[in-house]
């Protein structure tokens, strides 16, 4: 039977699995649209912009580990879905987002609505194509999945001009495809990770370096067996966090400008650095000259690309890293003895690192009069169910997040960290909410940020998506304000929003509960409150206005050059 | 270091525009770039001349290699190869220098393939640095217009590139 390019995309989509989309009308997807009203299988989530239903896919995506997909109009509504695309490219999250396109025959005419989005997103996808035939589209729709999940996955996006929605043709879903210039390489070399495990036995001050590629990949149990096998402490990047359980002594916690001090002594000391699904970002090597000085550095791996581009490195191995962790630890265990040698030799290591766990544990000054973030972050933690999942926006509660959450489940948070996306804490907790109607979801945002995609209170009110909301208020853009304390003199340049926002009312207003604390013994009741409370909520916090994220390595300062916590 | 790199892609619209993006968004240098269809109509065969360290060149080679069109990437430099650029010159060509020049043309092996009582315009063809040497030799006579290709390059053998 012929279907219409609009129906012929939608049986594509139930044939990759999906059953959610998040997706804003317009002209150039009114047929998607119509297709969608008699589509049961598939549900949309109508958020109230489309830069929200792109970082909601991300959140469904990176909450759930399937691939996310979006839905916006062509013109201005494409170009509201950049900033979450290139949101997902950073950090590496597979999405599918299609985009409605003007008729085949009027593109690049200017015509009404029309906009260059494949031009636009080429620097940001991992992929785009441009349907110019009807009779194309089931491939590339498979296509579009495959180069999304596979490899170092990424975002995708598929531009349907509107005549090739309603031009018609036999509905076929291939089998197969192919892609010869798409190779992922999945399997390690087994002579490189027999190299590692010589390298790994002959050192005495190893540290694991991990990156979002193990949450990415699914490897969290494959670290945990290599590292608990040697006794090798692991620190992870914002990404990473959730890989390893920070309640194992072997944790280090996060790395890098606002990492632990333990955590950077350990890497500037370290004789061996395993570095996994990890990419060397400037915020966690701070000066890269001075970066891990003594160590010789085994880098795994999917994208070879991530190799030797900002450090030297030893030993690469690429390859899925659940693959290759497994694989690890499997040649490891072939010799006992020397597992034993190298569990005894290390023990002096994890000395030295106990002192510096000792000597500047990760900490802040407590107040009675005043609220301090982290204490709300501490509470969250207590309060909150061992599954919950945290979404953040960007900027200071993103890093006491961080800090002070203690993360033990990989999938647990979701954090804008290579693009840093203010607005992103809300509508990601929308699509983990959506993924996982059943599981405790709490966005955890500032007020800056928050103010950026609040419109999608709406959705999670129609939606009745029970989104917990922490608006860690200091009624100031608190990182910048941060660096204009400690680098511009405390000139604060546009940083004060000192309109009193009262988030209580706005709450309301959508028609959802709303609750604040001004002082810390408030704290505790308003979490329970809030978690007690069904549908979503707001709790405000009125945190200390000039609180600081400390540690903190000054941008291009060795990881040696902290400024501690007093 | 220069290096010559043949980039084998999908002859698909955008392509181009992907490989240049690369180069243009992570800084990295094209001195210049040819494009053409192959014996293989769904294939575009591209010459990229570039410089960089062997760090940059890694990176340049493995991101080539990341895009979905890229089929094949081969670094000359690991290879033996041939590479061959053509130029059309325009020059002055006032009574007195008619002779010298038609000396200069024939030296090189190249053609005259358009003729004015003013001018000539040279087609060359060789190695970039033959297509050099006939520019300096011809620069001190008057040069009106030069255009070159840019080189196109393979690798010596009886092997084609998929070996």
């Amino acid at each position: 039977m012929k279907l219409a390019g609009a129906k012929i995309l939608l049986e594509c989509l139930k044939l990759e699995g999906v059953d959610t989309v998040f997706a804003y009308p317009g002209g150039t997807v009114i047929n998607i649209f119509d297709e969608l009203y008699s589509c049961p299988e598939i549900k949309n989530i109508l958020p109230r912009h489309e830069q929200a239903a792109v970082h909601a896919a991300d959140g469904y995506a990176r909450a759930s580990g399937k691939v996310g997909v979006a839905i916006a109009t062509s013109g201005p509504g494409a170009t509201n879905t950049v900033t979450g695309i290139a949101t997902a490219y950073m950090d590496s999250i597979p999405l599918v987002v299609i985009t409605g396109q003007v008729p085949t025959a009027l593109i690049g005419n200017d015509a009404f609505q029309e906009v260059d989005i494949i031009g636009i997103t080429r620097p940001c996808t991992k992929h785009n194509f441009l349907v110019k035939n009807v009779k194309d589209l089931p491939a590339i729709v498979k296509k579009a999945f495959y180069i999304a999940r596979t490899g170092r996955p990424g975002p995708v996006l598929i531009d349907l001009p509107k005549d090739v929605q309603v031009a018609t043709t036999e509905f076929k879903y291939p089998d197969s495809i192919e892609l010869r210039g798409y190779k992922p390489t999945i399997e390690g070399h087994p002579r490189q990770i027999a190299k590692a495990s010589n390298l790994l036995l002959s050192a005495k001050k190893p540290v694991i370096y991990v990156g979002g590629g193990v949450v990415l990949a699914n490897a969290a149990d494959a670290l945990f067996r290599l590292s608990t096998t040697l006794n090798a402490p692991v620190t992870t990047t914002l990404m990473g966090l959730g890989a390893f359980p920070e309640d194992n002594p072997l944790s280090l916690g996060l790395l890098g400008m606002h990492g632990t001090y333990y955590a950077n002594m350990a890497v500037m000391n370290c004789d061996l650095l395993v570095a996994v699904g990890a990419r060397f970002d400037d915020r966690v090597t701070g000066k890269v000259a001075a970066f891990a000085p003594q160590a010789k550095i085994i880098h795994i791996d999917v994208d070879p690309t991530s190799i030797r581009k900002n450090v030297r490195v030893d030993l690469p191995i690429v390859g899925d890293v659940s693959d290759v962790l497994s694989k690890l630890t499997d040649v490891l265990g072939d010799f006992p003895e020397a597992v034993d040698n190298f569990r005894n030799n290390v023990k002096p290591w994890l000395g030295e690192i106990e002192a510096w766990k000792a000597k500047h544990p990760l900490t802040y000054k407590h107040a009675a009069s005043v609220i301090k973030p982290q204490m709300v972050i501490q509470k969250l933690k207590e309060l909150s169910k061992d599954d919950a999942i945290i979404a953040t926006d960007v900027g200071q509660h993103q890093m006491w997040t961080a800090q002070f959450f203690r993360f033990t489940r990989p999938r647990t948070l979701l954090t804008s960290g290579g693009l840093g996306t203010m607005g992103f804490g809300l509508p990601a907790a929308m699509g983990a909410q959506v993924a996982f109607p059943n599981r405790q979801v709490i966005a955890i945002c500032g007020d800056g940020g928050f103010q950026m995609n609040l419109q999608e209170m709406a959705t999670l009110v129609q939606n009745k998506l029970p989104v917990k909301i922490c608006v860690m208020n200091n009624n100031f853009l608190g990182m910048v304000r941060q660096w204009q304390e400690l680098f511009f003199d405390k000139r604060y340049s546009n940083t004060v929003m000192d309109l009193p926002i009262d988030f209580v009312m706005l709450a309301e207003a959508f028609g959802a509960k709303g609750f604040q604390a001004t002082k810390p013994e408030e704290v505790e009741d308003v979490i329970k409150k809030g978690f007690k409370t069904s549908g979503p909520v707001i709790m405000e916090f009125k945190i200390a206005r000039e609180e600081k994220v400390l540690p903190m390595v000054p941008a291009g300062a060795s990881l040696s050059e902290m400024v501690l916590a007093s | 270091m220069r290096h010559t790199i043949s980039v084998i892609v999908e002859n698909e619209f955008g392509v181009l525009s992907r490989v240049a993006g690369l180069f243009s968004g992570r800084g990295f240098n094209i001195d210049s770039l040819s494009v053409a269809p192959t014996n293989e109509e769904s294939i575009s065969r591209m010459t990229i001349v570039t410089r960089g360290d062997e760090q940059i060149l890694e990176q340049i080679t493995k991101h080539l290699n990341k895009l979905i069109d890229v089929i094949k990437v081969i670094d000359f430099a690991d290879e033996d190869s041939i590479e061959r650029e053509m130029a059309l010159i325009k020059v002055s060509a006032e009574d007195s220098d008619r002779a010298e020049i038609l000396r200069i043309v024939d030296i090189f092996r190249a053609k005259i393939i358009d003729v004015t009582p003013k001018s000539y315009t040279i087609e060359a063809t060789g190695s970039p640095s033959k297509i050099d040497a006939i520019l300096e030799l011809l620069r001190p006579l008057g040069l009106k217009e030069l255009v070159r290709t840019g080189p196109v390059a393979i690798g010596r053998g009886a092997k084609g590139w998929k070996g």
